[in-house]
């Protein structure tokens, strides 16, 4: 069957096929689907940069022009991943400026980028038109001016949450003048300043610009004048949002706002002023995106803000807005889909709010279509996630976070199993769900029962023993990544659990009982794993091998124990089971 | 389900058929069971590798000698007389409090240690309880445990919320709840509340102007990175400025991450200075060593560590670094003036 079609007949049907899981589907079906589709395989995601090499994937797709990579585990986001451990893009850069010199397209995510990297990448790939860096960290803004400087046809400059020292070369300037190619420009984390003339001109210059997201050194009386060389913007971030009062400036404002009539998106908001907020009101009606996580305003005003958008689809908020302003998103956006309530002091010991599960109950019981939320708070009941749950059976990402480690159900003082079990019992289709609260085995016994679509969990302070994590591992059947800290799980459910972990992309344990010398068998027979235990203390053979490892970070991989691995971090597989004899 | 197969880990056995096996283990690969009976003749006890503590016997196993009972912080010995109280400072600290949390109805894992067995995964709902004789089924009952859970999970439906439970069994759980906070200081637990650095960081410098309590906070973010390098170290350090309360502190855990990379020998030069400084033993370190601690400021100026006062310095830190004496020399001077323009 497949040779009564030429192969340019199948490659053109494979190119409507842009999906990666269609596309790995497409290439098992036969050798001669398998050969036409690698050589017409235009854009691939590597979840994790370890699970395979730079080698192999150049081997099997000699014509990429999009390439994305993750490195890190997420719990380095919050720093339980030691500085060192890996992650570097600069072997996937060097490989591919020989393998791919038409690359077009790069997104990274907690990889560790160096200015060599970028200035490698600035130089190596002509049609070179998108970056995004997520969580990345290595680099300086002198590699971002080498990428502004040689990247002719650079589209896409994306910065989020990047750590980037600054060294005050003028980075923006560096885009020539001949320049006008940029789509999106966003580099809300970067510390210092940025020359606002080459700015201007650069926003001028490129009229095609739809996103554009400024840092905090952006003074807000430089907006107006951005946003008149920019009235096509459909995506906002501002810079500092804060300046006395003053009516002309306001109404610059005001009217710079009025001119951008297909903004949908609004970022940035830094050290916001309550009095500058309705400057934004003529556009709020078709603002599908808010994001005022940095806006340290309150409740009231949040929420006349909030009026002003009936069409938001997505908010992320500070707990300023309070019980009383998630009503009123409730009331007033019907078409929310995502709810992100971040906490303004999550390290003091009182609540400075007044944000209950209330609040996240009002916003399940009047958005029916509120697919995705992540939500601070500082108690929770069981009852409130049983009506969260029936009011919302098509969540497909719930993370709660309780700021208490193990806090209880505050009005019984029961563990909050059931709720997370009504959680993944009526919400059929959650992929992603994290833990909090006091939690005992019962709860991933619920998990492993009824999450049968959850591919990502976070476990945290939670369960009583190995058959929690038994149920887990034992009971998700679409499970990819899980990750738990301080949980009393050990050797047991991951020994008898091994081979699912190669159905997995990753698993991270961290201050639980795994002891070294499962840690040792397991990546001995498991060769397609890559078992490693990260240990600051020092060697874990300088002490006794039952006696829990600190960290571990188990993932598949076709590639073997990796190179690079510092002093901290053991591979447990064969061949490096040697160095322990 | 049949009469559970041994499962050999190892993958020695013979026996290697299971059904639905895949959520358990691949054919060649499960958990050992440490079964009485060996159906291989090649009897492996003495060199596979088990679960427990060196020396402990298995199936009869008196002391489930594994980190269960290490997290109760019992002192349960075995043969080679490793006491396992020690092992609960190695699971997570000491806010687990596990050992407090326990109640009288067997809630708890790990409930009875000398008549403990194995961990029983096959149970399905009911929490583990101690075994006694049936050493032979224990993990293979993993199988099982597959069917289980779903009749064993009551029905949402039928789910009544508990009525509150008498008092004997609150208190464990609020102390539970509230175990890690015994200190009257909260300490920082790392990585929790999960916020990423680049938010919290924000915050810490951002506090919010018209809260009330902004005022009454320094430092109200709690924490703060800051990241430290020491020349010719292959990498870097991140620590929480905000987890140590004086140069003292700093310094002890500064020489203890960077140890490894030696520090050169320990001189007796003090720094005379103010607020008793010339305790601070990384400064004598470095003093005496080829070494210098600096810190980049606010301004992006590089400081002397060591020079104003703790909290001024925790204050304009942005990052430490470690560095060659010979290349420090101009800095002093300049802290020095800076401090004074600053008074």
């Amino acid at each position: 069957m497949a040779y009564s079609f030429p192969e340019e007949v199948l490659e053109h049907v494979f190119s409507f096929i842009q999906d990666d899981k269609d596309r790995n589907a497409v290439s098992l079906v036969c050798k001669s689907w398998y050969e036409i589709e690698r050589w017409c395989r235009r854009r691939i995601f590597v979840g994790n940069c370890y699970a395979v090499s730079p080698r192999i994937v150049m081997r099997r797709f000699p014509e990429l022009r999009s390439v994305s990579l993750k490195g890190k585990p997420h719990f380095a986001d919050f720093n339980l991943v030691p500085e060192g451990w890996g992650g570097y893009v600069y072997p996937w850069i060097s490989a591919m400026a020989e393998a791919y010199p038409w690359l077009e397209e790069l997104r990274l995510k907690r990889m560790v980028v160096t200015d060599e990297a970028l200035e490698l990448i600035s130089r190596s790939f002509k049609n070179f038109s998108v970056l995004v860096l997520s969580s990345c960290e290595g680099f300086t803004t002198d590699g971002l001016a080498a990428i502004a400087a040689n990247c002719r046809n650079l589209r896409v400059l994306e910065l989020w949450e990047c750590e980037v020292d600054d060294r005050s070369g003028n980075w923006l300037s560096h885009f020539p003048e001949s320049c006008t190619s940029l789509v999106s420009l966003s580099f809300p984390c970067l510390d210092g300043e940025v020359s606002f003339s080459a700015l201007e001109r650069l926003v001028s210059r490129c009229t095609n610009l739809r996103t554009l997201r400024l840092n905090n050194s952006v003074p807000l009386d430089k907006l107006p004048n951005l946003l008149r060389r920019a009235p096509q913007l459909v995506d906002l971030g501002t810079g500092a949002y804060t300046a006395e009062l003053r009516p002309e400036l306001y109404s610059k404002l005001g009217d710079a706002f009025a001119g951008c009539k297909g903004l949908k998106s609004l970022s940035g908001f830094w050290e916001a002023v309550p009095s500058y907020l309705p400057a934004t009101y003529s556009i709020c009606a078709g603002i599908r995106s808010l994001n005022l996580s940095y806006a340290t305003i309150q409740s009231p005003d949040l929420v006349k803000l909030i009026r002003q958008c009936p069409n938001l689809q997505r908010l992320w908020v500070l707990d300023y807005i309070e019980d009383c302003g998630l009503n009123a998103l409730a009331t007033t956006c019907k078409d929310l889909q995502e709810l992100r309530v971040f906490p303004s002091d999550p390290f003091g010991v009182e609540a400075n709010v007044s944000l209950t599960e209330q609040g996240l109950v009002s916003v399940s019981e009047g958005c029916p279509k509120l697919q995705s939320v992540l939500y601070f708070c500082r108690q929770m009941s069981n009852a409130a996630l049983f009506t969260i749950a029936r009011n919302r059976p098509n969540l497909t990402r719930f993370r709660l976070c309780i700021i208490e480690p193990r806090a209880p159900d505050y009005l019984t003082l029961q563990p909050l199993d059931a709720g997370f079990g009504a959680i993944v019992e009526n919400c059929k289709d959650l992929q992603r769900l994290s833990l909090s609260g006091l939690l005992t085995d019962r709860v991933f016994e619920y998990i492993g029962t009824h999450a049968k679509k959850l591919e990502m969990l976070s476990i945290a302070f939670a369960g009583d023993s190995d058959l929690g994590l038994h149920h887990v591992l034992s009971g998700c059947n679409s499970l990819r990544k899980l990750e738990i800290r301080d949980c009393p799980f050990g050797d047991q459910a991951l020994l008898a659990n091994a081979s699912k972990l190669e159905t997995m992309r990753s698993l991270w344990m961290s201050s639980c009982s795994v002891s070294f010398e499962a840690c040792k068998l397991l990546g001995q027979k498991m060769p397609s794993l890559n078992v490693e235990v990260i240990d600051e203390r020092g060697s874990p053979e300088s002490r006794p091998e039952s006696l829990p490892i600190d960290k571990l970070y188990i993932y598949r991989t076709i590639a073997g124990p990796r190179c690079d691995m510092p002093s901290f971090v053991w591979n447990m597989g064969e061949r490096s089971a040697l160095r322990f004899s | 389900m049949s009469r559970p197969l041994e499962h050999d880990y190892i993958g020695l056995s013979e026996v290697s058929s299971m059904e639905d096996s895949e959520k358990i283990s691949s054919s060649s690969s499960t958990v050992s069971t440490e079964e009485e009976e060996k159906k291989n003749a090649l009897n492996l006890k003495e060199t596979e590798l088990r679960l427990g503590l060196p020396g402990s016997e298995s199936p009869e196993r008196k002391a489930d000698a594994r980190v269960g009972i290490s997290l109760l912080g019992r002192t349960v010995e075995d043969k080679n007389g490793y006491s396992l109280s020690v092992l609960k400072n190695f699971v997570s600290g000491a806010k687990r409090g596990f050992s407090d949390a326990i109640d009288d109805s067997g809630k708890w894992v790990f409930s009875g240690a000398p008549s403990g067995s194995e961990v029983d995964l096959g149970k399905g709902a009911v929490l583990f309880s101690p075994r006694g004789g049936n050493g032979g089924k224990s993990l293979a009952v993993l199988e099982n445990s597959n069917q289980q859970p779903a009749s064993a999970v009551p029905a949402l439906k039928d789910f009544v919320p508990p009525s509150p439970k008498p008092v004997q069994d609150k208190k464990p759980q609020i102390s539970a709840a509230n175990d890690h906070v015994a200190p009257a200081a909260k300490a920082q637990v790392v990585g929790w509340p999960p916020i990423r650095s680049f938010r919290k960081n924000t915050m810490a410098t951002n506090p919010a102007k018209n809260n009330d309590d902004a005022e009454g906070k320094s430092g109200s973010a709690g924490c703060l990175y800051v990241k430290v390098s020491m020349d010719g170290a292959p990498y870097l350090r991140k620590v929480d400025l905000k987890t140590y309360g004086s140069y003292t502190e700093l310094s002890a855990a500064l020489e203890k991450m960077f140890s490894c990379f030696t520090i050169g020998q320990c001189g007796s030069h003090g720094v005379p200075g103010r607020d008793g400084l010339s305790a601070s033993r990384l400064m004598d370190l470095l003093h005496g060593s080829e070494y210098v601690l600096t810190y980049e400021d606010k301004d992006g100026d590089w400081m002397l560590v060591g020079d104003v006062p703790w909290q001024m310095f925790t204050d304009s830190c942005r990052r430490l670094r470690i560095m060659k004496g010979s290349e420090a020399i101009g800095l002093a001077p300049r802290a020095m003036e800076k401090c004074k323009s600053r008074n």
